[in-house]
């Protein structure tokens, strides 16, 4: 059982400095003056600290390199265990709160969904509030540094193709040597652009602490709101249109804003295959959306139409999740539509959820080259993207990755059929969590939220939401015998 | 003059073989001995074995008093490398290295005096694709070749029935259309030259060599024969250096299908080309060009480097039902015994590439020496200089220079701009650049002569 033990070493680490965390909130709290918050904050700090330390001070005679093996074991812990300790604020603070609730905000936020179970969120106090956008500020940070530094270690779904040293987008982009080094980069332009974010919302009206809330959530693409309207409560043109222009941004390759800011120059945006492919995507849709609402006379105005169909055709398809307009009401293609953009159109290396735009690529491609081997059987046809050879053993795993994210998306839908929700509640509540977007349709619609479900459904999804983020792969290999077979 | 030669390759041995018959001094240097062997014993020349690169080697070939030194082994490296060594340590005045690789021909400063001293270079693979992708444009001629930075062309046509021309004496061209200033160089007429004059008769099957503007190179070959369709698809056996690049240039514009038998050089074209279908399998392969519609292909182009296999696919090609075929053939022989018959046109890239390496060993004001017919005839492109008392040519009227027997003057460009066609009272003026047509090679060293500046010059 040793290498369990290292992963355990390792983790109190991870805790120990998730611990620092704490300091966002219980500031917030100093500064409103909410003493009783600042002492549930200062609690739970102090509990995650220790329980770290512990675990890293017991382990430490078998410190040593991770396995690979281990590595997932690793990854998945991290995203399990932090969620648990984040809810001890809220469960503090919230008596009647379940622990199942508490942890589905939680993984909710971490994971960058955005769905929530909490209604009455005007009322939260700010610190619980910051508390709730950092963790969607801090997932998107994880996901980025997981994207980059991690899951290429762990070669899953393809994921190599995301890697220096292999074709595709991020080739050119050999950032750094290092890993560490890449990282820390990344982080930087990832701290600069929310702080853009944060000047933005401000100037345009929102007062600082929903700036800040706004700008982390919009970041990470969680979707967390400070209101139970969401976006809807400050009804502002100027407000949705700043949030479209960074959620966009963050649905983008951070290693492409590092180039583009390290080259000065947006030609950098062009030559990022995925990027052209994803804004491509998401804004003619915007377009054809707002046409078609206009169309079907769900808005008389067109611009009154393009607006509501641009800010939430974005929220959902960067799988944020705010919502300005209860768009569950317009015509079924619209939202499903959404829900379909949510699962493939985010960029790999940004915050977004879903299969990422490269491996639709991909599986666009591999179609392509199946009809011209037919009409061309001596045809020798690479798989290009971005104008570099993806070699077949990449294309395999990603195809690989994308049946077993339909068969998950198919095996969990049959789970909450069983348990009893209508198909469309079922079916969106899937999406939106293994996608990390947040409202659904049906029940979990933009209009109400996930408090309505079972504690059994709200587990299923939880588990939609860490496999979604971890790409699935990641999460059900420890399920396999092999795994655990010496 | 002293030339020194490094490499004794295809291009090597081919300049070697051209100039020497120019009383020249020529010195080759190779690694492979039995190459040099090969070429000593053919030619009057000196030979030595090593790499040619080394300064021992080097001053050992004779570097210290060379006049020019022509770096044309496989290797890029190498011959920058022997460049920069002439120009620093032995003074060479002339460097001319053969570069193919795209890395350093698109970073010209690479080449300045500070850094590899090489005072030109050349790509052969380059030239023959410029050149194939011109015929490709043209459909109808045997060969275009431009001067003056492509202000005027020489192309050569085969006058075929529907020609409006075609049956007619030449001075019709001029009634037929005024608007549109050409000039028949030569006709060769059953294989031998004829000098054409205002009545000479055009037949069928003769092929003419016509000098125009070369925006007008459309309408004048209306004049000599039915006009194909334009071009659209195009088939390349053949993926090395020349079917790579003539793939690349063609691609945006052709629909492009190129046949490799090589797996794994097939797998590396299909990546660096990104509109041409790339295919895997044999030239000869009638099956594969069935399956691939070769009756719908307008051009074929067999650009292995096995003769052979260029001659057979080719045939089975035009077989097939390719409307154009074309055929690079290294061996002279085999040029000359199928120009003409089942294949439309048999490339031969030593006589394609050799013009613009010749141009820079020539002297006077020579820009470029083109070679058509396999060598029968040539193109020349001068610079007149001077005035009425120093030159021989500048100030006087065209009938006035005393241009030897078998060379004619085509045309002038004028500035850089304007084309004027050479008749028999044009004037010559300083800085026209003059294209003259020799169909007897001889006479080559006196139009040199004529147009170099006496000493009243200077």
């Amino acid at each position: 059982m040793g290498r369990i033990f290292t992963v355990f070493h390792a983790l109190g680490l991870m805790l120990v400095v998730f611990s620092a965390a704490y300091i966002m909130p219980v500031a917030t709290a100093i500064i409103y003056d909410d003493s009783a918050m600042l002492l549930d904050f200062l609690l739970a700090m102090v509990w995650t600290l220790a329980s770290g330390l512990l675990m890293w001070l017991l382990t430490r005679r078998h410190k040593g390199e991770l396995s690979i093996r281990n590595g997932y074991l690793l990854v998945v812990a991290m995203w399990t265990a932090m969620p648990a300790f984040a809810t001890l604020p809220l469960l503090l603070m919230l008596p009647g709160l379940s622990f199942t609730d508490a942890y589905f905000e939680t993984m909710s936020g971490m994971t960058t969904t955005g769905a929530t179970v909490l209604t009455g969120l005007d009322h939260l106090p700010p610190a619980i509030n910051i508390w709730r956008h950092e963790l969607n500020w801090l997932g998107g940070l994880g996901v980025i540094v997981l994207a980059v530094a991690i899951l290429p270690l762990l070669g899953i779904g393809g994921r190599q193709l995301f890697k220096a040293e292999t074709p595709g987008p991020m080739k050119d982009t050999a950032l750094t040597p290092r890993i560490a080094e890449t990282a820390r980069n990344l982080w930087i332009v990832y701290v600069a652009i929310t702080l853009l974010c944060i000047g933005a919302l401000k100037w345009a009206g929102m007062n600082w602490l929903d700036a800040v809330c706004h700008a982390f959530s919009a970041m990470g693409l969680g979707g967390f709101s400070t209101h139970d309207a969401s976006v809807g409560y400050f009804n502002s043109p100027l407000i949705e249109f700043i949030m479209i222009v960074f959620m966009l941004l963050a649905v983008v390759n951070f290693a492409t804003h590092f180039l583009a800011w390290r080259g000065k120059s947006l030609g950098v945006y062009l030559r990022d295959a995925e990027a052209v492919a994803s804004l491509g995507l998401i804004l003619s849709s915007c377009l054809g959306i707002a046409l078609f609402l206009w169309w079907q006379n769900v808005y008389s105005d067109f611009w009154v139409a393009l607006r509501h169909a641009s800010f939430n055709l974005v929220s959902i398809a960067t799988s944020s999740g705010y919502a300005s307009v209860d768009y569950a009401q317009w015509p079924i293609f619209a939202p499903l539509w959404m829900m379909f953009l949510t699962a493939i159109a985010a960029s790999s290396g940004s915050t977004g959820g879903g299969i990422k735009m490269i491996r639709t690529l991909v599986l666009f491609k591999q179609a392509g080259r199946e009809f011209r081997k037919l009409l061309h059987p001596a045809v020798v046809d690479p798989m290009k993207i971005g104008g570099y050879v993806v070699t077949n053993n990449i294309v395999f795993a990603v195809l690989g990755f994308i049946s077993l994210y339909l068969m998950t998306v198919g095996a969990l839908t049959f789970v909450l059929l069983i348990s009893g929700l209508d198909f469309i509640s079922a079916f969106t509540a899937v999406l939106a969590s293994i996608n990390n977007c947040g409202p659904g349709l049906g029940v979990v619609g933009p209009a109400s939220n996930y408090a309505g479900l079972a504690d059994f459904q709200k587990w299923v999804c939880t588990f939609a939401m860490l496999a979604g983020r971890l790409e699935i792969f990641t999460v059900l290999i420890l399920f396999t015998p092999e795994f655990w077979r010496r | 003059m002293k030339i020194l030669i490094l490499g004794a390759g295809q291009v090597g041995s081919t300049v070697a073989e051209s100039l020497v018959g120019e009383a020249n001094d020529i010195t080759v240097v190779d690694m492979d001995g039995g190459k040099l062997q090969q070429l000593q014993s053919r030619l009057d020349l000196r030979t030595l074995t090593g790499n040619a690169s080394h300064p021992s080697i080097l001053e050992q070939a004779g570097i210290a008093d060379t006049d020019m030194l022509l770096a044309v082994t496989q290797s890029d490296e190498v011959n920058m490398v022997a460049c920069k060594l002439a120009a620093s340590l032995y003074n060479t005045p002339t460097r001319i290295a053969r570069i193919r690789s795209l890395d350093y021909l698109n970073r010209p400063e690479v080449f300045s005096a500070d850094n590899f001293c090489v005072d030109f270079s050349i790509c052969p693979e380059q030239i023959l694709t410029d050149y194939i992708t011109k015929l490709i444009e043209f459909p109808e001629a045997l060969q275009v070749l431009e001067f003056a930075e492509g202000k005027a062309s020489l192309v050569a046509v085969r006058a075929f029935e529907g020609g409006p021309l075609v049956g007619k004496p030449l001075n019709f061209l001029r009634t037929h259309m005024p608007q549109v200033e050409a000039r028949v160089a030569a006709i060769f007429r059953k294989g031998g030259p004829i000098i054409p004059e205002g009545g000479t008769v055009v037949q069928e099957d003769d092929e003419i060599f016509f000098i125009a503007a070369t925006d007008n190179i459309r309408s004048v070959l209306q004049e000599m024969r039915r006009m194909d369709k334009p071009s659209k698809r195009i088939m390349i056996v053949g993926g090395g250096n020349i079917g790579r690049r003539l793939a690349k240039a063609l691609e945006n514009d052709y629909q492009v299908k190129l046949i490799d038998h090589n797996k794994k050089s097939c797998e590396k074209l299909a990546g660096e080309l990104a509109n041409t279908l790339v295919l895997n399998g044999d030239g000869t392969d009638e099956k594969l060009m069935q399956q691939e519609y070769i009756g719908e292909v307008d051009v074929f182009c067999a650009l292995t480097n096995d003769d052979e296999n260029n001659i057979m696919s080719a045939l089975l090609a035009k077989q097939g039902g390719a409307r154009k075929v074309i055929a690079l053939i290294n061996r002279g022989a085999y040029v000359d015994l199928l120009q003409g018959g089942k294949i439309d046109i048999a490339l031969s890239p030593a006589h394609v590439t050799i013009g613009s390496l010749l141009a820079y060993v020539r002297q006077g004001d020579v820009v470029a020496v083109h070679s058509l017919r396999r060598g029968a005839a040539e193109a020349l492109e001068l610079v007149a200089h001077g005035d009425r008392q120093s030159s021989k040519v500048v100030g006087r009227r065209i009938d006035e220079i005393d241009l030897p027997k078998g060379a004619t003057i085509g045309a002038l460009v004028r500035g850089g701009e304007q084309v004027i066609m050479g008749h028999h009272d044009t004037v010559v003026e300083a800085g026209d650049h003059v294209i003259v047509f020799i169909t007897n090679k001889q006479t080559m060293k006196k139009v040199e002569k004529l147009f170099q500046v006496g000493i009243g010059f200077f």
